[in-house]
């Protein structure tokens, strides 16, 4: 008995002890259900929150781009498309392997996606495919077990309808490159597009928009129970361009019957660029859905550069389109009179130099009028020689060349107006004499762009007023609607009149250059200039020899064609540029080109459709006379 | 020794009568909490859990009053036997277990899957306390006498450890410790198992099986890979701490029903309910078991077998290391070793063993005047 009591005392002391024990860890327990629901709560609800909640960006409408009429340029179209979430796929080349026995899956689509697929986060959905037809998307569907992580998603992919018409203009959109991800979480949205050339990119903010988003309650897979509350974006702004449609369709379709050439249509007081072409183009819609590396290839191997904007970034030597600067540097600066008579004999020496014209017999006696209606290059020699280098370049710099037009347009280029300064700190050498004179015929340093080009012919034609070139009216961006009011450049009437009856006789007399290109229709007479732009350097031997024709010449070196023009020519309009890259004379290609854009222009103003318009506008145009 | 013993032999109707019903209360009052989780688990659905649920519980209340009912003195003279029984039922699932969860646990019987290392926390207590009934106070601090039932505690526990189910032996080690500590073993010799254990880490280590491995790893630092195996611990510690004070309130647990929390109708259950009940709720069921604790230490002290003591504080212990090792894992204190919660998780072998272990804990309490010599064989 004594011991069972001891072994009892021994016994109640130990569940004395355990007891505590028990009671310290249960309180260990409550205490740290303490700190996790009291003291920790808040951070474990926004855990809680984050875990269920998914935010979701509701992609903005793209803007569309329609031409000055309204009608549509670049659309949005409903799309089906694939997309894939790495993080529930195992091995994603099984998984692509799999799906190319489904639709064929090129190899460049392949690494695009793998590549875009160790870019983003697990969980970000990669476009596999965009643009599925209905027998791929139930392809898809039917084998969606085979296919986890896949999923068929509706979204909206950019048209252009008229595809390599609009290119250069447009641009396009197309993925998301690595060094434009910004920050900003709609440039990591599957298939998200953004504009990398033409007004697509330069008004890409614009015409994006503003993401919306929705917050939705997810499961532990991912799945959506159920949305709990959702915020609209702000689609795109619309972008109405000054293009018109058809003009461009005209241009475009012209030119197409050369090989590499670019024409301008201005309106020469407002600057509407109606239409602004260059030929070849691409399809830009090509671009929206990823190029295949054999297509990419053929277009950046094109010796006609279809890729590059030649209105805008090609520089040509303006020849002799560049005659009316020169004439009119001389008449500003008083240093010769339209009177002035030169006597062509086919060249004219400097020195030792002997500087050609382009007719071998010569000219003759020549006015200024006449230097024009012929083209006559020792008439230009002579007055270049007397103003000198850098009154031309003055002159052409007012007329806008040399210089950006600041269309809104990427990758315009300035060309070159040289200048004895500019050539000493180029190249280091002085200014030669002969360099003048043939600058006198728009050759040598000179480098300009048809727009420049254009521009040009718009201020000779609007009266000298320093008008410059605009692609969408300032309304369209930030409401302001006014017409611009540009700066007279001082140029007086007299001399303009001088350089326009010149230009007039180029066209409208039967000895001028582009007799044969002229516009016959009443009230609608062109008034140009042509220019052959020599590309190559015609030595002695070949010309004491003949000068070969430029159809005996390889292409590459062969003349560029050139011709501006504007109408009609007693109360002008419209101005155009057209070059032909080594098509030969601009009387032959480049005139007829211009005439036809000119005709279709004045035929397509609202004024001139019918009569009862017109007369009703002809009190408010005979003001601009 | 020749203890007079008033009530030797009771009447069936006598028996009923003295069943601790206040417990029995308390049991089913936790189960029955049990069964409303497992209805918002299913998103308020008796099935396919609740039902089946409710289903055990019946059938565990007929065992755990069954064995209430007879003689203590029969228990302790089959003690062993029932407790060899299970140890070859051990070795049966090393030869005949089925696969299941990556371990070999079942005994498939045709009408239940029975997992032998559950039962075997009852059988160690029986085991356990009738060798040390029959030892004496002064003989409990030779060590001779403890190489038997240290014996008996690794047996069960190698093999469990080879199924492998590390968070199981580890139970039964404890639950066997926890006898042997009431029984009067010296102190220091809980040290020493602990420094050798301590010794014997880096060598277990190597033992473990990569996943267990890993499980530590995780709870060492769980925020470290939150998508992978730091995963339930880390939504386990959302769920819970995103219920606050007060819950969210019945079926509105959000991490559940959306299936962030893991298994949350089993091991993760207790998460569950703190999410909708909050704290409080979580304090009520802890409430719960400790005073279901507090019969069985007062059934334990107040029995007059030390076979019957022992026994108690036995099923106490293994009821308590249930609780404390499932909720600390499920709150992040431990690392998970698969414990479910006590009368809660879904489960059939759980729910047995706790209600077999409750039926022991009333039976001492109805048999608490029976006497039993220290060499068998009851006095009267």
């Amino acid at each position: 008995m004594y011991k069972d009591s001891s072994r009892f005392k021994s016994f109640s002391r130990r569940v004395a002890f355990l007891g505590g024990g028990k009671v310290l860890l249960l309180s260990l327990l409550a205490g740290r259900m303490y700190q996790l629901q009291v003291i920790e709560s808040d951070k474990y609800k926004t855990l809680a929150d984050e875990n269920r909640i998914n935010l979701r960006l509701l992609p903005p409408p793209r803007g569309t781009i329609v031409d000055r009429y309204g009608r549509a340029l670049a659309v949005n179209q409903e799309n089906y498309r694939v997309t894939l979430v790495a993080e529930q796929v195992n091995d994603i080349n099984t998984m692509l392997d799999t799906l190319s026995g489904i639709i064929s899956l090129e190899d460049y689509e392949r690494h695009r996606i793998l590549r875009e697929v160790r870019r983003r986060r697990g969980f970000v959905p990669v476009t596999v495919r965009e643009n599925l037809d209905w027998r791929d998307v139930s392809r898809i569907e039917v084998n969606a077990p085979d296919l986890p992580g896949l999923s068929i998603e509706v979204g909206q992919s950019r048209q252009y309808p008229f595809a390599e018409d609009f290119a250069h203009v447009l641009g396009y959109v197309s993925a998301v490159s690595e060094k434009e991800v910004t920050g900003d979480p709609l440039l990591e949205l599957p298939g998200f597009k953004v504009g990398k050339n033409g007004v697509e990119r330069v008004f890409d903010l614009n015409l994006r928009g503003k993401a919306g988003n929705t917050q939705v309650e997810v499961n532990a897979v991912g799945r959506v129970i159920r949305e709990l509350s959702r915020q609209e974006g702000q689609p795109g702004v619309d972008l109405r361009l000054t293009i018109d449609r058809d003009l461009q369709k005209l241009a475009a379709d012209r030119l197409k019957e050369e090989k590499s050439a670019s024409a301008v249509i201005l309106d020469i007081h407002n600057g509407d660029v109606l239409a602004l072409s260059s030929v070849p183009g691409f399809d830009p819609n090509e671009f929206v859905t990823g190029l295949s590396s054999k297509t990419w290839r053929r277009l950046i191997n094109d010796p006609y550069a279809p890729l590059t904007n030649k209105a805008i970034s090609g520089l040509y030597a303006p020849g002799s389109t560049f005659k009316m600067v020169v004439a009119l540097a001389a008449l500003e600066a008083r240093i010769v009179a339209p009177d002035h008579r030169v006597f062509c004999r086919g060249h004219t020496q400097l020195g030792n130099a002997r500087f050609h014209c382009w007719k071998r017999h010569g000219h003759g006696w020549q006015d200024m009028y006449d230097a024009h209606q012929n083209s006559c290059d020792v008439y230009f020699y002579d007055i270049a020689k007397r103003i000198g280098i850098d009154r031309i370049a003055a002159m052409a710099t007012r007329f806008g060349l040399g210089t950006k037009t600041g269309i809104e347009l990427p990758s315009e280029k300035g060309g070159v107006i040289p200048t004895r300064a500019w050539k000493k700190a180029l190249i280091g050498t002085a200014w030669q004499q002969g360099e003048t004179l043939i600058s006198g015929i728009g050759q040598g340093f000179i480098l300009t762009t048809p727009l420049q080009l254009a521009v040009m012919t718009a201020r000779i034609a609007n009266g000298g007023k320093a008008v410059l070139p605009r692609l969408i009216r300032a309304a369209e961006v930030d409401g302001k609607e006014e017409e611009p009011v540009f700066k007279d450049l001082g140029i007086s009437k007299r001399s303009l009149d001088v350089v326009r009856e010149g230009m007039n006789r180029v066209t409208n007399v039967q000895q001028g250059t582009a007799y044969r290109a002229r516009i016959s229709e009443e009230g609608m007479e062109m008034s140009g200039k042509t220019g052959t732009a020599q590309v190559r350097r015609i030595s002695k031997a070949e010309r004491d020899t003949r000068v070969l024709k430029n159809h005996e010449r390889p292409w590459r070196e062969r003349d560029h064609a050139l011709f501006v023009g504007y109408a009609p020519s007693d109360n002008p309009r419209y101005a155009v540029s057209v070059i032909v890259e080594h098509a030969g004379g601009g009387s032959k290609v480049a005139a007829p080109i211009a005439r036809d854009l000119l005709l279709a222009t004045q035929k397509r103003d609202p004024a001139n459709r019918t009569l009862a318009p017109a007369a009703a506008k002809a009190p408010a145009k005979s003001e601009e006379i | 020794m020749h203890g007079f013993a008033p009530s030797q032999r009771l009447s069936l109707g006598r028996k009923i009568l003295q069943i601790n019903w206040g417990l029995v209360l308390l049991i089913t009052a936790t189960a029955a909490v049990g069964i409303a989780m497992l209805y918002s688990a299913a998103n308020g659905s008796w099935n396919p859990w609740a039902t089946r649920q409710i289903a055990r519980y019946g059938v565990g209340l007929v065992i755990l009053i069954t064995i209430a009912l007879v003689d203590i003195r029969f228990w302790y003279r089959y003690a062993y036997l029932i407790y060899g029984i299970l140890l070859v039922m051990l070795i049966a699932v090393e030869v005949v277990g089925s696969v299941g969860m990556g371990a070999q646990r079942w005994i498939n019987l045709g009408v239940i899957k029975l997992q032998p290392s559950e039962l075997m926390k009852v059988g160690i207590a029986l085991a356990l306390a009738r060798y040390f009934h029959g030892v004496s106070a002064e003989d409990v601090r030779r060590i001779p006498y403890l190489l038997a039932p240290i014996l008996m505690i690794g047996a069960p526990s190698a093999l469990v450890l080879k199924q492998p189910d590390l968070g199981t032996a580890l139970f039964l080690i404890m639950t066997g410790g926890a006898v042997f500590f009431v029984a009067g073993v010296r102190l220091w010799k809980f040290g020493l198992v602990f420094a050798a254990a301590g010794a014997a880490v880096p060598i277990a280590w190597s033992m473990l099986r990569p996943y267990q491995q890993k499980r530590i790893f995780t709870f060492l630092d769980p925020e470290t890979d939150p998508l992978g195996a730091g995963y339930h611990i880390l939504q386990s510690k959302i769920a819970l701490g995103s219920g606050g004070l007060f819950g969210k309130g019945f079926m509105q647990g959000s991490q559940s029903h959306l299936n962030f929390l893991p298994e949350k109708q089993t091991d993760f259950i207790f998460t569950m309910l703190a999410e909708e009940f909050g704290m409080v709720g979580g304090l009520v069921l802890l409430g719960l078991y400790m005073l279901i604790m507090v019969y069985g230490f007062a059934i334990s002290l107040r029995s007059r077998t030390h076979f019957g003591r022992l026994l108690a504080m036995g099923i106490t212990s293994m009821l308590f290391l249930y609780v404390f090792i499932n909720i600390a894992m499920v709150m992040g204190l431990i690392p998970v070793v698969g414990v479910p919660l006590p009368l809660i998780s879904y489960g059939g072998t759980a729910m047995l063993t706790l209600m077999i272990g409750m039926g022991f804990l009333i039976c001492t309490y109805i048999h608490r005047d029976v006497t039993i010599s220290r060499h068998g064989g009851g006095d009267g």
